[in-house]
């Protein structure tokens, strides 16, 4: 008999980024008890790192912007198949979500009217992102934080949660282990949140802290959830590429927005040569109107380098490809450049860009005021996620809700910048209002013994065969599936490395029951690492699943076997389910008609 | 352009630990971090590490490297003398967990003593606030602190004198002075610092913002511009004939 503890509430949310702190704090408010799970301490989640900023149509910088223009930017970027009822209610209800963090305590860059300043980023059309320098994901963390301990909640720190639990079909709870000393518990929740965040980790070259490990997806799709579009990650364009302990480390689009530009070896501003349909007339002619909307002139279009990411990500790679690249393989971007257009440039790039700033000084003897900067792709986003009803966050399984980077929906086949931050405020808030509303309507579920014991013999296997002296190190695995995804999933994809991939996955599977760990359980890493690893091979897995059945390039999913659009796979969104077997099935679901009012509101922006 | 390293590194929980070194190559512009992580994959598998980000921006991987507080992932190794062996130790301020992880809770629960943020009322009809850029560049510095807990490692009060019911120490000095310098807030603040954050007890070393990764002027622009407020309002006598301080 396996020891553990048991702890009871009535809403369980697991991870305490944005999207789980909003959602915990909206349970409390509605008088439920809440507890909070995380695998760091209070404050560390991947959304500290957010930089550039929060995308609202508060209007306060362009009064042309309202949440319809939000809308339909936001279905432009995910090229259509996006969830349209969420793409609504967020730009509806991201302004409110906003200025209720001001309330907080929260205080972002300010207009010289004296209201919340915002920034110009890719694919929105107006200037339209809060922020707080480049380090907005601090500030909305930390505000959120310094909110939430004041409500009535309890705060599980480092502590990971390995499985869910259930009755029936309905979801009752987890359980997990708490890192300090490896010891076991067991949530009973009436209903549960998933706001675990991405799944970076998955590949070599990532923004993505140690904790983007997919963990929310496959806690979902092992309790019989379905995911949905996991085909569509992002590559960020600009991550650094010098020196190499540091590739993957994002440079944030705020550089861009405020005037960075890209440049090849030639110092040609190569994004000019290849300008997408759906954004032609979005896009200025010349550098001077590009330079022009940079400080704000309302008849000027926006700069190249500021359409989506997929396609900025994809014309660096060509440029690397054709030789035109910079000498560690990737592009040059460049703000220092602006001093020729305003005096004290320095100045402002380091007001601007502070974070910037120190990264290259620090990390790669560089000064961005005075010269460009090394780029590259880096994963950074996942699009897809659990699959949720857009208006509760519920997902297939009843009790079980998800909201954030884990969820699927909003953002389509490519998520805009400044997009995400907003997403976790609007969608957390609904994921725990309605976390809370199925809670006040049920009661505590049984917790099957036996499921539990398992569920413990499990995460202790390697343990065992660490005793025995030999097996797989986890990290390893780790990186052996890491480079795998890279270099066969990645940014340009194509049927037959994808099956390679699907193989190679499945002989990792096979290693990975020998997966070896020695010590004991006191915050032992390699532990935790390994189970990290049956989380990223899961993922990695369903990743592949989805792509092989997009057959088209749409978004963030570009394959050379199928180059272009396709018109039929416009309509549907790609559904995965774990079936009894462990076999991962995808099937193609047609998306919901939208409602006459929203496709007039996407005509009449086009 | 590769070479090796030694890295001298605390192994060891509360029953006891001991510095062991271990090699491992180097490359270039690797940090700590990197290293550590490089000698846990292939050395010391079940080392206990705490770190995030690798970017310096969660605070999560403070630790004292060759004696001083600094984060494993912005300490370069071109800045370190690599001929001695690099020492890395776990904060010795905090109760020690294991390997290179403290028990920070510490400053968690302190940090609840310090009063919510109360704004005054809107300024304008649809509930929002007006507020100049300059009146918030202040608190704005404050608020890049990334709970590093470094500045709270070196504070000699808590290190030395062990005085943490006394003393909240300069993070939270630096909580406390981005609200009482926050342009909206309106609660009375002063009297909590004074005897429940024990302000007293900072004697202005300056060792606080010497080891602050964020670059945050801790003494000069929260720690004395607080410390002065205190005394104005305790220590001015118009202020004490009046009755306005407690
Ligand atoms: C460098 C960088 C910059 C970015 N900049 C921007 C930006 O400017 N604007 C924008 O909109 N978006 C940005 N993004 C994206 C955005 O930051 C993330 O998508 C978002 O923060 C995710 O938030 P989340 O709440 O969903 O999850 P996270 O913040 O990732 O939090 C996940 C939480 O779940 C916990 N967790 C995970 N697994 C488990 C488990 N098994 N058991 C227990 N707990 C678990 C973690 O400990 C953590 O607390 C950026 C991303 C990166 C990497
Ligand atoms: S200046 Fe004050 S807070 Fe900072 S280290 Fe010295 S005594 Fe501590
Ligand atoms: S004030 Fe500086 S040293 Fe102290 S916790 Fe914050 S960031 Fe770290
Ligand atoms: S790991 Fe985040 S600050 Fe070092």
């Amino acid at each position: 008999m396996a020891q553990y503890e048991t702890i009871q509430h009535d809403v369980l949310v697991i991870g305490a980024g944005g999207a789980g702190l909003r959602g915990a704090i909206e349970a409390a408010g509605r008088g439920v008890s809440v507890g909070v799970i995380s695998k760091s301490l209070l404050g560390k989640a991947h959304t500290v790192m957010a930089e550039g900023g929060v995308a609202a149509a508060l209007s306060n910088v362009d009064d042309r912007d309202n949440w319809k223009v939000h809308f339909a930017d936001t279905m432009r970027g995910g090229q259509y198949v996006n969830n349209w009822r969420m793409a609504e209610l967020h730009a509806k209800e991201a302004p409110d979500r906003v200025r209720e963090l001001e309330a907080w305590g929260a205080v972002f860059d300010r207009t010289p009217d004296g209201r919340i300043l915002q920034r110009n980023f890719g694919g929105h059309r107006y200037a339209r992102l809060a922020h707080v320098g480049d380090r907005t994901g601090l500030e909305m963390i930390r505000t959120l934080q310094d909110h939430a301990t004041f409500e009535r909640m309890s705060f599980y720190t480092e502590f990971t949660i390995v499985s869910l639990l259930k009755e029936g079909n309905r979801v009752v709870g987890a359980i997990g282990y708490q890192r300090e000393k490896g010891l076991f518990f067991v949530f009973q929740a009436k209903a549960v949140v998933l706001a675990t965040g991405g799944l970076g980790r998955a590949y070599k070259i990532t923004s993505n802290s140690w904790e983007g490990t997919g963990d929310g997806f496959a806690l979902a799709l092992d309790a019989g959830a379905e995911l949905r579009d996991v085909e569509f990650v992002q590559f960020h364009p600009t991550g650094m590429i010098w020196p190499p302990s540091v590739a993957g480390l994002l440079v944030t689009e705020g550089v861009r927005g405020e005037g960075g530009v890209l440049r090849n070896r030639l110092g040609r501003r190569f994004m000019f040569d290849d300008i997408p349909a759906l954004y032609k007339n979005q896009t200025a002619d010349t550098e001077e109107e590009g330079w022009r909307y940079t400080v704000g002139d309302k008849n000027a279009r926006r700069p190249p380098e500021l359409v989506t990411r997929d396609h900025v990500a994809r014309c660096i790679m060509r440029e690397v490809r054709e030789g035109r690249g910079s000498p560690h393989g990737g592009v040059f971007l460049d703000i220092a450049w602006i001093k020729e257009k305003i005096p004290n440039a320095e100045k402002h790039i380091r007001a601007k860009l502070p974070s910037m700033y120190d990264q290259f000084l620090k990390l790669a003897d560089l000064d961005i005021t005075k010269e460009p900067m090394e780029v590259g792709p880096t994963t950074h986003y996942s699009m897809g996620g659990v699959r949720v009803d857009g208006d509760s966050q519920m997902s297939s399984l009843p009790g079980l809700f998800a909201a954030g980077e884990c969820a699927a929906g909003l953002h389509g086949a490519n998520r805009l910048g400044g997009n995400s931050l907003s997403d976790l405020l609007v969608f957390g808030k609904r994921a725990g209002e309605y976390a809370a509303r199925f809670a006040l309507e049920t009661s505590l579920g049984r917790v099957s013994e036996s499921a539990v014991n398992e569920n413990i013999r499990q995460a202790l296997a390697p343990f065992e065969n660490g005793a025995k002296g030999r097996g797989e190190s986890p990290y390893q695995l780790q990186a052996e599936l890491q480079e795998m995804m890279q270099e066969l999933v990645g940014i340009v994809r194509t049927e037959n490395e994808m099956v390679r991939a699907l193989d190679g996955i499945q002989k990792l599977k096979e290693r990975s029951r020998s997966l070896h760990v020695e010590g004991n359980r006191m915050y032992n890493v390699g532990w935790h690492t390994a189970v990290d690893v049956g989380n990223l091979l899961t993922v990695s897995e369903a990743i592949c699943r989805a792509a092989l059945e997009r057959r088209e390039s749409r978004g963030a999913h570009y394959r050379i076997d199928y180059p272009d659009k396709s018109e039929s796979l416009a309509k549907v969104n790609t559904t995965l389910h774990k079936g009894e077997d462990g076999a991962i099935s995808v099937r193609l679901e047609p998306i919901k008609e939208m409602p006459a009012e929203l496709k007039q509101i996407i005509e009449e922006m086009k | 352009m590769t070479a090796t390293a030694t890295f001298s590194i605390w192994r060891g929980d509360l029953q006891g630990g001991k510095l062991v070194d271990y090699q491992t190559e180097i490359v270039q512009g690797m940090v700590v971090l990197d290293a550590v992580r490089r000698i846990q994959a292939d050395q010391a598998n079940d080392m206990a590490v705490r770190w995030n980000c690798k970017a310096g921006k969660c605070g999560s991987c403070a630790t004292e490297i060759n004696g001083k507080p600094r984060l494993m992932c912005m300490t370069r190794l071109s800045d370190l003398s690599t001929t001695q062996p690099i020492r890395v130790e776990p904060m010795r301020t905090f109760p020690h967990i294991r390997d290179l992880v403290t028990d920070v809770s510490w400053n968690f629960a302190k940090k609840r003593t310090v009063r919510k943020f109360n704004p005054r009322k809107p300024d304008a009809a649809d509930g929002t606030w007006r507020m100049a850029q300059i009146d918030v560049d202040r608190v704005q510095e404050f608020r890049k602190c990334i709970e590093c807990f470094l500045c709270q490692d070196v504070c000699h009060v808590l290190r030395n004198h062990q005085l943490f019911d006394e003393y909240i120490g300069p993070r939270l000095l630096v909580y406390d002075a981005a609200l009482v310098m926050h342009p909206l807030d309106s609660d009375q603040r002063l009297a909590d610092l004074r005897h429940a954050h024990g302000i007293g007890y900072c004697n202005i070393t300056k060792c606080c913002t010497n080891v602050c990764p964020e670059e945050i002027k801790i003494t000069d622009n929260a720690i004395i511009p607080l410390k002065e407020r205190v005394v104005d309002l305790y220590f001015d006598p118009l202020t004490r004939l009046f009755g306005g301080a407690r």
